[in-house]
């Protein structure tokens, strides 16, 4: 077991044939991930990876074809919002989009069509998610890996890697790592993400990295305190030291009217019990002292 | 990319929303002009304010009334080239003073956590809204616009009710919320405040009227929106953020002394945090994205290296998407074409790392350190830039 991703993943790549598309398909492949098909429009009856997969002009012939039960898009920031609808339209319930720089007000209506369909999208602007050992969707490299019981959640990409490897060389492994992205309309956000790791058998600590801007991490440390008493929790803020009103890389990594500072994120945290690190490097440390054991 | 007022104004002024006449002036004699065709036309006073994008230029004294044409043309002449924040001057805006009788706050933001667009009032305009929230939160009234339909006539008339607009100036308020939010989606907007909104005595009666603008443009959606890419203000902005935005860089100039290149936001706030830990300072953020290749580490090195503070150079590369060898390529040759050769610390794991460091090694430059981790990397980036420190 594991979250989101996994030995049940039927997955179908949108944008397949393009150049992010097509390499990071068959990253994904050979980590073992099962790749079912793969769409872009005017490309359908190719068939692209090492191990071949069919191509398609439509997510609908994808999913009544191959049965594909989640996507990732690759497709360029014009067409990512559409790309998330129509997988939607297919009954596709769990979307990666991995696209960044799509315009926020074209978000509000994806994630608001996404949610009355019952769906799950994660991103954009995001690395995807790895469940260890099984699959990896997304961007997120599989060789940093080791398989385990901790959970990693993070608004941040290279970020995350850095974390992620942090805990491998602790001998701590991971269940599942997923990246919600950056950007200030997100499909998931961290509770979304904290409750499936919950809920998730595999899974018995969970790191959450955050950044500044926006107040998921103080809504996500308000909900930890409420429904995972007793589960470590270690975190990790960046931008402790940002300037306030500059966006630092992300769209939504700003300090704007004295909201969203990683002094209000730490505070919010550490108040519900979680261990707040000031280094990526302390993670594991305080993970051990929580009474996670190396795997 | 926030706009400048007079740039706001005419985006509401496309949306139908009641913003009195104005005039933008460059020279003091243009300010003059206008202010004297405003007298002529029987305006009492005029309103003098100064076009900058920093906050706080009422404060710094570059909003000021004027009662005739020459008093007006001294005022322009002190406010046009007076220095706010670090900004020069060079526009002013030019209009008839309002006769306010009660100043409104209305807006249209991001809501982040509820993810749809919130509109936002309170009763007490006029005064910075984050003062407001801060001490009275219950005095900003909040509602949102369905994400498919937009913001319809029961929000507005809801928000007018709330604000105790409802029994005098219900219909132009529902217009002016409904313009507000049309002037926010039609532009790709991720804020637009008008703040005030003010009731004032005209000659044809009381209305409400948009006195004061701000506009914030979603970056991500500027390739939809050429008109308001023209908007931009390069005069105002840093020439190094102007070099980086082409470069297709993620820049901002710090006040320290160690340069840093970093793939990814993230993690590029994470080396500039750990380097103020270490005692050291941060001279720059810089993430060089995704799949950075050779002319993109040539160019944030150039960057870099365009400020003279820099004492040492940190880069901090997590190989994904970035391979490590293509990154170690561009840093030996971004070295080879700069004359001014600093200490350098780098530190290249994932994709390709061991190609990478084949490729540093082989470059023989003594000046150049590897590390193996990043708490290394800072430790030896802090201490390369004291040494130099010390030793200038």
């Amino acid at each position: 077991m594991s979250i989101l991703v996994g030995s049940d993943t039927r997955l179908l790549v949108q944008g397949i044939t393009g150049r992010e598309g097509a390499f990071h398909a068959q990253q994904m492949q050979d980590y073992g991930t099962n790749i079912v098909a793969g769409m872009t429009p005017g490309k359908g009856g190719q068939t692209a990876l090492e191990r071949p997969v069919p191509v398609f002009n439509t997510c609908h012939e994808a999913v009544s074809a191959q049965g594909a039960n989640t996507s990732v898009i690759y497709v360029p920031a014009g067409g990512a919002p559409d790309a998330v609808l129509e997988a939607v339209d297919a009954g596709i319930k769990t979307i990666f989009c991995i696209t960044e720089h799509i315009p926020a007000l074209d978000m509000l209506k994806v994630v608001h069509v996404v949610e009355q369909a019952g769906a799950r999208l994660v991103g954009p602007n995001c690395p995807g998610a790895t469940s260890v050992g099984t699959a990896k969707v997304g961007i997120i490299p599989g060789t940093i890996h080791r398989p385990g019981h901790v959970g990693v959640v993070s608004r941040s990409g290279t970020l995350t890697y850095e974390v992620v490897e942090a805990l491998t060389e602790a001998g701590i492994g991971q269940s599942t790592c997923v990246g919600i992205g950056g950007d200030p309309i997100a499909g998931s956000g961290f509770i979304d993400i904290l409750s499936l790791f919950r809920d998730d058998p595999e899974t018995n600590a969970v790191v959450l990295i955050g950044e500044i801007g926006g107040d998921g991490e103080e809504r996500a440390a308000e909900w930890i305190a409420a429904n995972m008493p007793g589960v470590p929790v270690a975190s990790f803020i960046a931008g402790r030291t940002a300037p306030p009103g500059r966006r630092m890389g992300h769209a939504g990594a700003i300090i704007s009217g004295g909201r969203g500072t990683a002094q209000s994120k730490v505070a919010a945290l550490e108040a519900a019990g979680v261990r707040v690190a000031e280094t990526p490097s302390q993670i594991p440390q305080l993970l051990l002292e929580m009474g996670v054991r190396a795997s | 990319m926030k706009l400048q007022e007079y740039h706001a104004k005419r985006l509401l002024l496309a949306q139908g929303l009641p913003v009195p006449d104005y005039s933008v002036a460059q020279t003091v004699a243009e300010a003059k002009a206008a202010a004297t065709t405003y007298f002529a036309a029987g305006a009492d006073r005029v309103v003098i304010k100064a076009q900058v994008l920093v906050g706080g230029r009422g404060k710094a004294g570059g909003v000021k009334l004027a009662a005739t044409a020459q008093e007006a043309e001294q005022v322009a002449a002190r406010i046009l080239g007076m220095d706010i924040k670090g900004t020069t001057v060079r526009r002013v805006l030019v209009a008839p003073a309002a006769d306010i009788v009660a100043e409104y706050y209305l807006a249209c933001v991001l809501d982040r956590a509820a993810r749809k667009v919130m509109l936002m009032g309170s009763a007490e305009g006029g005064v910075e809204i984050e003062v407001v929230a801060a001490e009275r939160p219950d005095a900003i009234k909040q509602l949102h616009a369905h994400p498919l339909l937009g913001l319809l006539d029961h929000h507005a008339r809801r928000m007018a009710f709330a604000l105790g607009l409802g029994s005098t100036h219900l219909r132009e308020f529902v217009t002016i919320a409904k313009g507000l939010y049309a002037t926010m989606i039609v532009n790709d907007a991720d804020l637009v405040e008008i703040n005030p909104l003010a009731i004032v005595n005209t000659p044809s009666g009381v209305e409400l009227q948009c006195l004061d603008a701000k506009v914030t443009i979603d970056d991500s959606a500027l390739d939809r929106h050429s008109e308001l890419e023209a908007m931009r203000d390069i005069a105002e902005e840093d020439p190094v953020d102007v070099e980086a935005r082409e470069q297709g860089l993620s820049f901002i100039r710090l006040e320290g002394n160690i340069g840093c290149m970093v793939n990814g936001a993230g993690l590029a706030m994470t080396t500039m945090d750990l380097i103020k830990r270490a005692g050291g300072e941060p001279a720059n953020f810089l993430d060089i994205g995704g799949g950075a290749k050779h002319d993109k580490v040539a160019a944030a090195m150039a960057l870099i290296l365009a400020d003279t503070h820099v004492k040492a150079i940190l880069v901090n590369i997590f190989g994904g998407i970035a391979r490590g060898d293509e990154v170690a390529h561009g840093l030996v040759d971004a070295r080879r074409m700069q004359e001014r050769h600093v200490p350098m610390v780098v530190r290249i794991v994932g994709t390709n790392a061991d190609e990478a460091a084949r490729i540093l090694s082989e470059a023989g430059d003594p000046d150049l350190q590897t590390a193996a981790s990043l708490d290394d990397a800072v430790e030896k980036a802090v201490a390369a830039a004291t040494a130099a420190v010390v030793a200038a």
